[in-house]
């Protein structure tokens, strides 16, 4: 019987001769065809690097600037067959600065073929690939070393690469490594066992592609149906579309809605081509449940008997994909199946060094880096872990702001400790607090530039609401890192955490009853809309004291800018890091409010126009 | 006769808001121009014999990946649309989309980008699957680009596809307001659509960032997008040729007889055997059309499209010299052979 179609992927280090393999698999395969020969020879009197041969890279690098530069930068995915299987390859970028592309064509294929030039050995650009590709659950690996030819096929070479690799890939999670000798541009052990290394007992790489089982038996696991859309073409038709993640269902058969616990049976599996009696997966189809069941876009359907995990934390390991380092604390999107719900990460438990599978201590992860890290969701979803199953296991972070996909991730295990930690019922509560004050509590917050004149103006606010015999209180940013926040420095990363906490400790004041007046720097966006997030709509004012620079630099009232611009200081928000202006912010105090008096007068018309002070 | 007047009727099946997919009055003839087609299609759909038989796996897999992206798209953006450019691909894509949400109908409509230099049997067959399957269909017409006279003829294939193309295709998705747009490419067409995401980002001007793409993992995608930015949608990103035509086989799906051989009027201009679908084809000094046994791999403007010579008139004879033929389906194409990258060039610019 004819095999499934194969997805793998070629990675490796950059000139390791990924695309020229690729190349003359299509070519020996005789994939291709004659006006792509054509313009294939064309493109490689042009853009070649192989003199007079034929540039077998080119036919995958498709894009012009990596025709221009002689690089690959995005996956490509290319289609062949021969009489024995199909394939679908995704040959993946070397470069370090495009390894998230590389995951992007890993993440669905089954097998991975790791190049190695023969005359460098394993490079730092080999672990991280075998690392990656490990941590994205694909079992079965070819060690492909290439470049055999400029080494005079000496099998000395190749058993001294070989042996490196299996001990350095002990740790990682490969069912098999087959190693191969080869020369993609020259065909040896391409598709037909090499005479130039007769000492290889082994298959050559295609006729190992064509029999490679990496069947992972997707329809044994449990039933996982997570639900995609809600069909409700009237009032008479209520059904489930969705794609089965794993397991089979047939009809009759009883199913839970994972997060509620509700239990239904499936009265119909709904196809266009008519009902079916069971369905497994990867199937797409419709159920129709025998109850009137709550059911919508982001449940996991499940067996009742074999259910997934319910849980708002979990421990995962990320691959960062995003140039802004990970800020733990901050919140991002986190998507899963249909779920979209804000998360952060709390903690992050070790980096991983990819050359020596070293676990170090981390405040932060770059573009590139994997590390394992505890997250927490705004709301407990259902998932399995990766190691289970691909699909319900596997979650992207997308940054708020640019919408951009931050990181990719793969769940380890849900975190018990929060169960253990439930919320107390409080018997007075904000409202009680408010009328007994007189007072709508809210947080004022005062962002800007350092020497901006935040404090000036939250003092004098203050002040005025003294007065009015209003109850307040003041987190001035300075004074607040001399306790709760001793511990945090000035880096991007601690900044992310300082804000983090004062924004709690302005909602504990809220709880309270209080106004509480928060002058702070604040550069970032996502925190002050973090901040914004902790609290209801109307208990959050975002004043921006925007004060030019160089009036602050001219102001100067403790004689940073003089030691920042002097070198001595650094991160200084306006002279070596940026600062994010407010796009549309509740007050903004600008060249129109010339001294703090007035700024204040503008601050309290506001909050009296809107009724802070008129609680009975 | 002025050349203006010889320009199709446009029929409008829903206007887009201002309207724009209506043609001056002037510009129409008083009959339609297909009805000697309308007969053929409607006759069964000549290639369809008794071939059709239970889907391999690996139709199965790729169906129920199309079904689970358009349903994803359908969830998470607020006004889908579906490009129709008529063609196999496009049958295709909208009999997955009918099985997708059925059921319900597709919710969403179809989109024609009409050139007006379309073969007529595209036209024909156009409208009835419109009828047949019961969606809307807009079709939209460069307006400018037909008042400014542009044509394959008149204005190369280079011109004509950027404007009566590209930028109609830009004018009919701003003006319906629509955030993600589903096109039947194939990565495996083009080196280009090789490399391009399920989930292709596009700019507030459509233009496509092929250095800065998202990453794509597994079958989570990202589909957030600004105001005024919108999604490319490719469901059948991992079909081949061979699998398009192996599936319309299995499940006997309707496609334009164009496909299928048969003796037509044609000249051979550039090595290239074009046919003369109608009298707006300037015929150089010396050409003569004759009958030929031809067909088409794929399908566009008539004077930009390629036929080959041919037996082939059931879809079996289609997939038998489809498994021994030595040249791609984009050869037909005339318009990608301007330069290598030029399809890049294209869609960096609001092409699908």
């Amino acid at each position: 019987m004819r095999l499934p179609t194969l997805r793998f992927l070629t990675c490796g280090s950059v000139d390791d001769g990924k695309s020229t393999l690729i190349g003359r698999l299509l070519c020996e395969s005789s994939l291709i065809l004659d006006d792509q020969l054509a313009s294939l020879e064309r493109d490689s009197r042009k853009f070649g690097t192989t003199g007079a041969d034929i540039d077998f890279a080119l036919l995958v690098d498709g894009l012009e600037a990596e025709r221009e530069q002689g690089i690959t930068i995005d996956v490509a995915y290319r289609y062949f067959s021969t009489p024995n299987r199909a394939f679908i390859v995704a040959d993946c970028p070397g470069h370090e600065q495009y390894t998230r592309n590389m995951a992007t064509g890993a993440s669905n294929c089954d097998l991975a073929i790791l190049l190695v030039d023969a005359r460098k050995g394993l490079l730092v650009q080999t672990h991280r690939h075998a690392n990656i590709v490990s941590l994205l659950g694909v079992r079965h690996v070819v060690l492909a070393v290439n470049k055999m030819d400029l080494v005079d096929y000496d099998q000395r070479v190749f058993a001294r690469i070989v042996a490196e690799f299996q001990a350095a890939s002990a740790t990682l999670k490969f069912k098999t490594v087959t190693p191969i000798p080869l020369s993609a541009r020259r065909g040896d052990n391409v598709s037909s066992p090499s005479a130039n290394m007769a000492w290889h007992k082994g298959a050559d790489l295609l006729s190992f592609l064509e029999t490679a089982d990496v069947e992972d038996a997707k329809a044994e696991r449990a039933f996982r149906f997570p639900v995609q859309w809600v069909n409700r073409p009237d009032l008479d038709f209520r059904g489930m579309a969705g794609t089965l993640a794993s397991g089979r269902i047939a009809r009759g058969d009883e199913i839970v809605v994972a997060a509620s616990g509700k239990k239904t049976r499936v009265a119909r599996i709904v196809t266009m081509d008519g009902d079916l009696d069971h369905a497994e997966a990867p199937e797409s189809v419709t159920l129709v449940f025998a109850d009137e069941i709550d059911a919508s876009r982001g449940d996991l359907l499940c067996d009742p008997l074999n259910r997934p995990e319910v849980a708002d934390q979990f421990a995962a390991h990320l691959i960062w994909m995003s140039e802004e380092q990970l800020y733990p604390g901050r919140s991002y999107l986190l998507k899963c199946g249909g779920n979209v719900a804000p998360a952060s990460v709390t903690e992050i438990k070790h980096r991983l060094d990819v050359e020596t599978q070293a676990h170090n201590d981390a405040k932060t992860l770059h573009l590139n880096e994997i590390g394992l890290c505890n997250l927490a969701l705004s709301r407990p979803i259902a998932f399995d872990a990766y190691a289970d199953n691909r699909v319900t296991g596997a979650f992207i972070l997308i940054d708020r702001a640019t919408n951009g996909v931050a990181a990719a991730g793969v769940i380890d295990f849900a975190l018990r400790r929060a169960s253990n930690v439930h919320r107390q019922p409080l018997t007075l509560d904000k409202a009680k607090r408010s009328i007994l004050k007189h007072q709508k509590p809210v947080i004022l917050w005062f962002t800007g530039l350092s020497g901006a004149g935040k404090s000036t103006i939250a003092n004098v606010v203050e002040a005025r609401l003294l007065q009015r015999r209003a109850h307040t209180i003041l987190l001035d940013g300075d004074n607040v890192r001399q306790g709760l926040n001793k511990d945090l420095g000035f880096t991007e990363v601690d900044r992310v955490e300082n804000i983090r906490r004062i924004g709690e400790v302005a909602k504990l004041m809220l709880e309270a009853g209080l106004v509480a007046l928060c002058p702070l720097i604040s550069p970032f966006a996502a925190e002050r809309r973090m901040v914004r997030g902790l609290v209801e709509s109307g208990e959050f004012i975002e004043i921006f004291v925007d004060t030019p620079l160089e009036i602050c630099i001219a102001r100067d009232p403790k004689g940073l800018y003089k030691k920042a611009l002097a070198g001595q200081i650094k991160n200084f928000t306006g002279v070596d890091k940026a600062y994010e202006r407010p796009e549309a912010p509740d007050i903004t105090i600008g060249a129109d409010c010339p001294d703090p008096e007035r700024a204040a007068d503008r601050i309290i018309a506001y909050l009296d126009a809107r009724g802070y002070f008129a609680v009975d | 006769m002025t050349k203006a007047a010889r320009l199709p009727r446009v029929k409008r099946r829903l206007a887009l808001d201002d309207g724009i997919t209506d043609i001056p009055p002037t510009m129409a003839p008083a009959t339609p121009y297909y009805l000697d087609t309308l007969h053929e299609i409607s006759q069964g759909f000549a290639g369809h014999q008794d071939i059709s038989m239970a889907l391999s796996e690996q139709l199965r897999r790729l169906e129920a990946e199309s079904i689970f992206i358009l349903r994803e798209t359908v969830a998470e953006f607020h006004n889908p649309v579906m490009l129709y450019s008529i063609g196999k691909d496009s049958s295709v894509m909208l009999h997955l989309a009918l099985k997708a949400f059925y059921p319900a109908k597709p919710p969403f409509p179809l989109l024609h980008i009409d050139t007006t230099w379309k073969f007529r049997e595209m036209i024909a067959f156009r409208d009835q699957t419109a009828a047949r399957v019961g969606m809307d269909l807009l079709i939209h017409v460069n307006g400018q680009g037909i008042a400014r006279g542009v044509s394959p003829v008149a204005s190369g294939s280079s011109v004509h596809t950027q404007v009566m193309k590209t930028e109609g295709l830009r004018q009919a998705l701003d003006q319906g307001k629509f955030d993600a747009a589903f096109g039947g490419a194939r990565r495996d067409e083009e080196k280009s659509r090789a490399k391009e995401r399920i989930f292709s980002h596009r700019n507030a001007a459509h233009g496509w960032d092929p250095k800065n793409q998202r990453p794509e993992l597994w079958r989570v995608f990202d589909t957030r997008i600004q105001p005024g930015e919108s999604m490319r949608v490719f469901p059948l990103s991992d079909w081949t040729e061979m699998d398009v035509w192996d599936y319309i086989a299995a499940e006997k799906i309707p496609v334009v007889p164009l496909y299928f051989a048969k003796s037509r009027p044609v000249v051979r201009r550039d090595g290239a055997l074009i046919m003369v679908d109608d009298d707006r084809l300037p015929l150089q000094p010396g050409e003569t059309p004759e009958q030929r046994k031809v067909r088409f791999r794929t399908l566009g403007c008539y004077p930009l499209t390629g036929a080959i010579e041919s037996d082939a008139a059931t879809l079996e004879d289609i997939i038998v010299e489809m498994r021994a033929s030595k040249n791609s389906e984009r050869q037909g194409r005339l318009i990608d052979f301007d330069e290598s990258g030029s399809m890049e060039k294209k869609k960096r610019e609001g092409y699908f």
